[in-house]
């Protein structure tokens, strides 16, 4: 299984080595060094996102709120800041880290908790959190000039020619990839989205981790408020308008199954620099940056076709026995049922069991 | 991606989950009119202005055009499936219109060009889903960025005008007296939806889906084409408001109906519709509709913001499923 995954970001490794080469035929200044790393940093706020996201997709699950929760999380620092102008820095992003890892609590309890579809929560907490945005702004904007030096500097602050913009997704992106393979809790993130009732059975709460992978995807979100508040000096309503949508692409064309359990740090980082990529070299190529919208959405589509091919395995009946009362590894009986049902049921099937 | 036997077989028993499917469906709807009517009662105690006819007439453009996507999309919920991509089909359709009329087409090629680019739209999704099994989910979102994409190459940040005269009556004119022509419509396509979905074995089929895919298949169902035809239906729907939408506000840009999609999911989700498939009814989806659009218009009477009132509809939509879950392990903590 390893292998097959490996493959799948190897083949999109290549692709992206491809669509850099392809700009860089024409415009070989596109793949300097410095220009890549311009693209790289550029796409840290994406891959930060994608990092969360992908933890929150491999338990079955899915987090439309994000974009709205770093927004949320960007006007309350932000704000704090222009009133507090003294606070430290650093405490402002343990103060984003935190409210971010709150509201994606927020999100966790009602999945976990109250057992409301994730799709539901988080369709309504996107709402919700971009209108408190309102609610505490009173729609106004907080301006470069409200803002310290200190706040807007530290993404731009370079360690060893990197700026922390970047060095965050790398940190990010190592912590996360720790989390997920060298953690109880992270390996309990793939057997709950691989399959949930298996999960149940191994001992796993699947509720918990399902909470514990918002909590994270939250986390992130406030980190990314943060980086995007300082990065563009402005706070406003509408900051990251859509990007939720951008964060599940950069996910599904890194090839993490949004059925759960399919999915690699990787291939998290690579389908944010993909997007990141052609973002970026639309205008170096004098393409219109129009093209952008339906680019990432004809990407979307492919990497989804890539997708079911690599995931369509035969299942395999591990124990023969078993089979009549629960199927250990049962083949999927068919393509394209809801996918946000089974975890429901596999927590239903919990309570009547214990 | 594995789904266990285990996992569905909850669902599938029906001695176990129908009698409380049945209770539920019943109060759902009976609840959600309560709410209406405490609405409406609030919105009259709160402005003078709201029993206007006029008033009220203009009211009901807040949730016309996307009832009659929901409509299709509680179709698509039941069985099991989604299309986020409604209001980028929207922006396409109405985007092709305007193209249309730059070369001079008349009236009725619009109408037949935005319900055309619908049914397209919704023909390209369902065969994504239907025919090669992939997620709706990921699909739509992957063909929300594409449709509005074309959108935006054709028309950057331009914008289409210039629609003919006759063209006006889908969105602005009246039939009789305040029933305007987009109200019709309304009801027509839920009395439509409304059939299909309760009175036909087509919708017989749309519920066995959404309960079981595969003893939906066992039984004779033509799984892939029940799901095709909804995606085409909900693909039109979208085309019909683009055509009532464009005709309102007489002009195209690439960002038109931006995020309805999640409104249309809301709507339908509020209406009762398990977002799990297998349940839900047409009436509630109506009855949602109509809350949404008194609510829109009672908190607009009281210079309340828009994006405070979209607040309140989050609240909402978490409220009214949690609150049936919450009761329920008060009861069974009680026993």
């Amino acid at each position: 299984m390893s292998g097959l995954l490996s493959r799948r970001d190897a083949l999109l490794a290549l692709a992206l080595a491809l669509l850099i080469a392809l700009v860089a035929w024409r415009f070989p200044a596109f793949a300097r060094p410095a220009s890549l790393g311009g693209v790289f940093t550029d796409s840290s706020i994406l891959i930060i996102l994608a990092l969360g996201q992908m933890v929150v997709i491999l338990t079955r699950c899915i987090d439309l709120s994000m974009a709205s929760n770093l927004a949320l999380v960007g006007m309350i620092v932000a704000m704090t800041n222009a009133a507090l102008p003294a606070l430290p820095v650093p405490l402002l992003v343990v103060l984003a880290i935190a409210i971010g890892a709150t509201l994606g609590a927020v999100n966790g309890l009602l999945v976990w908790k109250v057992g409301i579809p994730p799709i539901v929560v988080t369709l309504g907490t996107l709402t919700i959190f971009r209108g408190l945005i309102f609610v505490i702004s009173d729609g106004q904007w907080i301006n470069a000039h409200e803002m310290s030096d200190g706040f807007k500097a530290l993404p731009r602050l370079t360690v060893a020619e990197v700026p922390l913009l970047a060095w965050s997704a790398i940190v990010a992106f190592a912590a996360v990839a720790v989390f997920v393979s060298r953690t109880g809790t992270g390996r309990a993130l793939y057997a709950v989205g691989g399959n949930p009732d298996a999960a149940v059975y191994a001992g796993i709460d699947a509720g918990r981790t399902r909470c514990i992978a918002f909590v994270i995807a939250g986390a992130l979100a406030g980190f990314a408020g943060y980086l995007w508040v300082a990065r563009y000096a402005v706070a406003y309503v509408d900051i990251a308008g859509g990007f939720e949508l951008d964060v599940i692409a950069a996910c599904v064309i890194g090839g993490i199954s949004i059925a759960g359990g399919i999915g690699t740090v990787v291939g998290a980082l690579l389908g944010a620099l993909f997007l990141g990529v052609i973002k970026n070299a639309l205008p170096v190529v004098d393409v219109s940056p129009f093209w952008q919208l339906a680019i990432s959405g004809a990407a979307i589509i492919i990497a989804v076709l890539f997708n079911a091919r690599a995931e369509r395995r035969p299942g395999r009946i591990i124990l023969k026995r078993a089979e009549q009362g629960v199927a250990v590894v049962a083949p999927r009986p068919l393509q394209g049922g809801s996918m946000w049902g089974e975890s429901i049921r596999a927590e239903s099937n919990r309570g009547e069991s214990g | 991606m594995k789904i266990p036997e285990s996992a569905s077989a909850p669902r599938a028993l029906p001695d176990r989950s129908r009698g409380w499917l049945a209770r539920s469906a019943t109060s759902w709807e009976t609840l959600l009119l309560l709410v209406a009517i405490t609405i409406f009662l609030i919105n009259m105690q709160a402005s003078p202005y709201f029993l206007d006819p006029w008033n009220l007439s203009d009211a009901t453009f807040n949730f016309t055009e996307k009832a009659m996507i929901a409509f299709a999309m509680a179709l698509l919920i039941v069985a099991g499936e989604i299309d986020l991509s409604v209001a980028s089909i929207i922006a396409l359709a109405s985007t092709a219109m305007g193209f249309a009329v730059q070369l001079g087409a008349g009236t009725p090629a619009l109408v037949f060009i935005g319900l055309g680019v619908g049914l397209l739209c919704g023909a390209f999704n369902g065969l994504l889903v239907a025919r090669f099994g992939l997620p709706s989910i990921v699909v739509t979102i992957g063909t929300l960025s594409l449709f509005r994409g074309i959108a935006y190459i054709v028309l950057g940040d331009q914008a289409y005008s210039g629609y003919p005269e006759s063209f006006a009556w889908f969105g602005q004119g009246y039939v009789f007296w305040v029933i305007t022509v987009e109200m019709v419509l309304f009801v027509l396509v839920a009395v439509a939806f409304g059939v299909l979905l309760h009175k036909t074995s087509f919708g017989r089929a749309v519920y066995a889906i959404g309960n079981n895919p595969t003893a939906a298949l066992f039984s004779g169902i033509r799984v892939p084409r029940v799901k095709f035809v909804l995606f085409l239906l909900t693909g039109l729907m979208a085309g019909l408001a683009a055509v009532c939408l464009t005709s309102r506000l007489g002009s195209t840009r690439p960002s038109i109906a931006v995020g309805w999609e999640l409104e249309v999911v809301t709507m339908v989700v509020l209406g009762g519709v398990n977002i799990l498939g297998g349940s839900g009814t047409l009436l509630g989806v109506v009855l949602a509709a109509i809350i949404m659009g008194l609510v829109t218009f009672g908190f607009g009477l009281m210079n309340v913001p828009g994006i405070v009132m979209s607040i309140f509809v989050g609240l909402l939509l978490i409220a009214v499923i949690a609150l049936p879950v919450l009761g329920r392990r008060l009861v069974s903590l009680r026993r």
